[in-house]
């Protein structure tokens, strides 16, 4: 769930342009050298796109009685870094805010922020700390994913804290906006973080030279889990 | 166990679904509406502190089917490309 069109008010909603700006034009200088040096990673690129296609498409209902939806961003997070991500989910956000007024023009600038940039942040930094520290590569991935989802869901309630403090004060006011959003997002960030993790194992089955080639896993320890798998 | 994960991982989707069909009939039973949008929860919250929003959509799907018909083509869209890159890889193996 994005902000809606028009709900935040001015200076907040340029300042979260001003923010994811210079994220989008990293990201964009990256893909370029991404395409131009990588070529064979376009593949994964293009299901990481997709993946946030799919899962920011599906309104899940939550266990406490309102449906929110996953943001899928987290794997585009762990294999490209959050400055390419942040294309990955403007692409979707322009979708969704054009298409089916879902989030909005105006609030782009926010959801990229938290959709794109900090939710995918996240997955990178625990992915980096966890295969730095020899974790489980799925269970890092598990958590990279879920983090990222939830994450989101709690820099949208700061967003919207910050610009409506109300009478009860910036924590006052988060606290009712992430038990809106960040609770309701528990269940469906497990899911993501499972279905990514899934999406994982059949990325290093099938393509695992891609990960070595991004730097993402060594050697060894991609033999290690194809003989696990085997 | 070679489809270990993929036993955990669609055991959890049957434990999410059925937590969701137990608290389904839960709210059912005491009569209230249910299974909302959270950004529309959050949306009332705002508008009831009196704040009006500035800007309108150009344009919003005009009823609930053309709505789902956008976000199933743009699940449709995602699982296409998905699967097309899966298989193709899952290709290029055998053949090399």
């Amino acid at each position: 769930m994005h902000i809606m069109e028009g709900f935040l008010p001015s200076p907040w909603w340029q300042v979260w342009f001003l923010v994811s700006l210079p994220f989008i034009v990293i990201g964009l200088y990256q893909l370029n050298k991404l395409v131009q040096e990588k070529r064979e990673a376009l593949p994964l690129l293009a299901v990481a796109g997709a993946f946030v296609f799919v899962l920011s498409s599906l309104k899940l209902p939550s266990f406490n009685g309102s449906c929110s939806h996953p943001t899928g961003t987290g794997l585009g997070g762990v294999l490209f870094g959050p400055c390419i991500a942040a294309v990955l989910g403007l692409i979707v956000l322009v979708f969704q805010a054009v298409f089916l007024a879902h989030g909005g023009l105006t609030t782009l600038g926010a959801n990229v922020f938290s959709m794109g940039i900090a939710g995918p942040a996240v997955a990178y930094l625990i992915y980096k700390a966890g295969t730095r520290a020899g974790a489980n590569t799925y269970a890092t991935v598990f958590c990279a994913a879920a983090l990222a989802d939830l994450f989101t869901y709690v820099v949208t309630s700061i967003q919207l804290a910050l610009a409506f403090p109300g009478t009860a004060g910036f924590l006052g006011a988060f606290t009712a906006f992430a038990a809106i959003f960040a609770v309701t997002q528990v269940p469906l960030a497990i899911v993501e973080g499972a279905v990514i993790m899934l999406v994982f194992k059949y990325i290093v089955q099938l393509k695992p030279e891609i990960l070595t080639r991004l730097d993402l896993l060594s050697e060894s320890t991609l033999n290690k889990l194809r003989e696990a798998a085997a | 166990m070679k489809y270990g994960m993929e036993i955990a991982v669609a055991a959890l989707i049957i434990v999410f679904a059925a937590v969701f069909l137990v608290q389904d009939a839960a709210i059912r039973a005491s009569g209230e509406e249910a299974w909302g949008g959270a950004d529309g929860a959050a949306a009332e919250l705002i508008e009831a502190s009196g704040y009006e929003p500035w800007f309108e959509p150009f344009w919003a799907p005009p009823s609930g089917e053309v709505e789902s018909l956008l976000f199933a083509l743009q699940a449709a869209i995602g699982a296409v490309i998905i699967g097309y890159v899966f298989g193709y890889w899952q290709g290029s193996r055998k053949t090399t």
